[in-house]
């Protein structure tokens, strides 16, 4: 198939961009988005242009490393799907697609299609994790955890921290990431002790980033490759709540 | 700033001011309806009169409406914050974007919606919240007077009769009650969600009931203008 593309050209983080448009011809539906914009790279080469800046890693939908807005959808027209993961058969012959970085004040752009996700790293720094005291391995299921439990813990630990949430949300609200990071460790036992200075801290880390506030659109949770549920932010603000109440934090 | 400046001054404690306030607007609007009922009583009037001079002097009804003026300024302080906040935190938007294909309209343009009930309330306030609490006062001007069992009220049902001759009037009502409905439609549910009250079984009848909440009450608050405009 043949297409026209129209990519999001920048040449680093201080200078001004711009689409630009490439036909891009011989295209299989069998590829992947990204294997089609490695072609197209290909060429590029070739023709001793600079090829497009793009963020992938393991390109099988695991690993949250691929991004891109295409046609103005987070990850591209199909729903619970990474960048990766989508086929060019989703696509038809002389079909133009315009390809953006995630756009938020908090992501900002490197370089073509990538963009700084660090801020994410720094909430997840914040209180995104369990301390664990060294010591004699703990006997297996010592720790009781219904099945219900486990089963939502799992449910919001599969977000793989793409950002396509914020890319989504009319705000570039970072919400449902946090909210998932949160509620993850908040709903078993191992996370409960740090509950409440870990939604204090991370939340706080949040709106230092400069992520917007949430509109409860369902924006984020409706792109979110991994069908990560609004049910997690209503959690967080509960736990947010809960702890700004009671906890003994009085900075 | 301490802790609880801190709190509600975070994005999640501005959308909980938010929840708060709105759930709180929608308990008046509930009462104002209840009360505009009256008009329809068809006794030219008198019950509507009495309902309203009853609203204007009970102390009770004084004090939740200083309460009520809160409602609407933090609600409206919050809105205007977190909007700025919202619009900074994209500075650079998309060239081609498709939101319809994972968000309602409502949803999106809560402001905009917002906005125009704001100034619709400026209009509604102006016509006969004014006259009817400070008129006389600085040269404004007040309500007829009207007698009933040998005493003297303001005759803020006359006001009402006059106001929905107009045709433009009536326009301006009935629009700004369809963009209340589209505001709560997307709103009460969502205030729900901001305060963390979810659950399974729960929820699917606080977004149903939202929904049948909001179109109820607008549709009330505009048969209003619309009957006074066709029974003339």
């Amino acid at each position: 198939m043949d297409l026209t593309l129209k990519i999001w050209r920048q040449k680093d983080k201080n200078s001004a961009g711009q689409l630009v448009t490439y036909p891009l011809n011989g295209i299989s539906p069998d590829m992947s988005f990204l294997e089609m914009l490695d072609v197209l790279n290909e060429e590029l080469l070739v023709k001793g242009e600079e090829p497009v800046a793009f963020d992938h890693d393991c390109r099988e939908g695991i690993c949250g490393m691929c991004s891109l807005f295409i046609n103005g959808r987070a990850h591209g027209p199909e729903r619970g799907t990474t960048t990766c993961q989508l086929h060019m058969r989703h696509f038809n012959h002389g079909d133009t697609i315009t390809i953006e970085p995630w756009r938020a004040a908090a992501f900002p752009v490197y370089k073509d299609l990538v963009v700084d996700r660090s801020a994410f790293d720094r909430i997840q720094q914040a209180g995104g994790y369990v301390s664990v005291n060294t010591g004699g391995v703990p006997d297996a299921n010592e720790i009781a955890i219904p099945k219900t439990i486990a089963d939502k813990a799992f449910d919001a630990a599969t977000c793989i921290g793409c950002g396509a949430c914020v890319a989504a949300c009319k705000n570039a609200s970072a919400m449902l990431f946090v909210s998932a990071k949160v509620s993850q460790l908040a709903m078993l036992p191992q996370g409960k002790v740090e509950r409440k200075t870990r939604v204090e801290n991370m939340v706080a880390q949040m709106d230092i980033e400069g992520f917007g506030a949430c509109s409860n659109t369902g924006a984020c949770a409706a792109e979110c490759p991994v069908g990560i549920s609004l049910d997690n932010i209503a959690m967080m603000n509960r736990e947010y709540l809960g702890a700004k109440a009671s906890s003994e934090n009085v900075a | 700033m301490n802790w609880f400046t801190k709190t509600f001054s975070s994005t999640i404690g501005r959308k909980i001011i938010m929840s708060i306030t709105g759930l709180f607007l929608c308990s008046f609007l509930v009462v104002h309806l209840i009360g505009n009922l009256t008009l329809f009583k068809g006794d030219d009037g008198v019950t509507f009169n009495l309902y309203s001079h009853f609203m204007a002097n009970n102390p009770i009804i004084r004090t939740m409406e200083i309460v009520l003026v809160l409602g609407f300024v933090f609600h409206i302080y919050d809105a205007l914050v977190l909007t700025r906040r919202n619009k900074t935190a994209r500075p650079v938007g998309y060239s081609e974007n498709h939101p319809q294909e994972n968000s309602t309209w409502s949803s999106r343009n809560m402001g905009l919606l917002g906005t125009v009930i704001l100034v619709f309330l400026i209009i509604h306030l102006w016509n006969f919240f004014v006259p009817a609490r400070f008129g006389g006062v600085a040269g404004l001007e007040g309500l007829d007077g009207v007698v009933i069992d040998n005493v003297d009220y303001d005759n803020l049902y006359l006001k009402v009769v006059q106001s929905f001759q107009i045709w433009w009037y009536v326009v301006i009502y009935v629009i700004s009650m369809v963009a209340l409905a589209y505001h709560l439609i997307h709103g009460f549910q969502s205030a729900f969600q901001s305060l963390g009250l979810t659950h399974k079984k729960y929820t699917p009848f606080i977004k149903t009931f939202g929904v049948v909440f909001s179109v109820l009450v607008c549709f009330g608050f505009a048969i209003i203008p619309i009957y006074f405009f066709f029974a003339a």
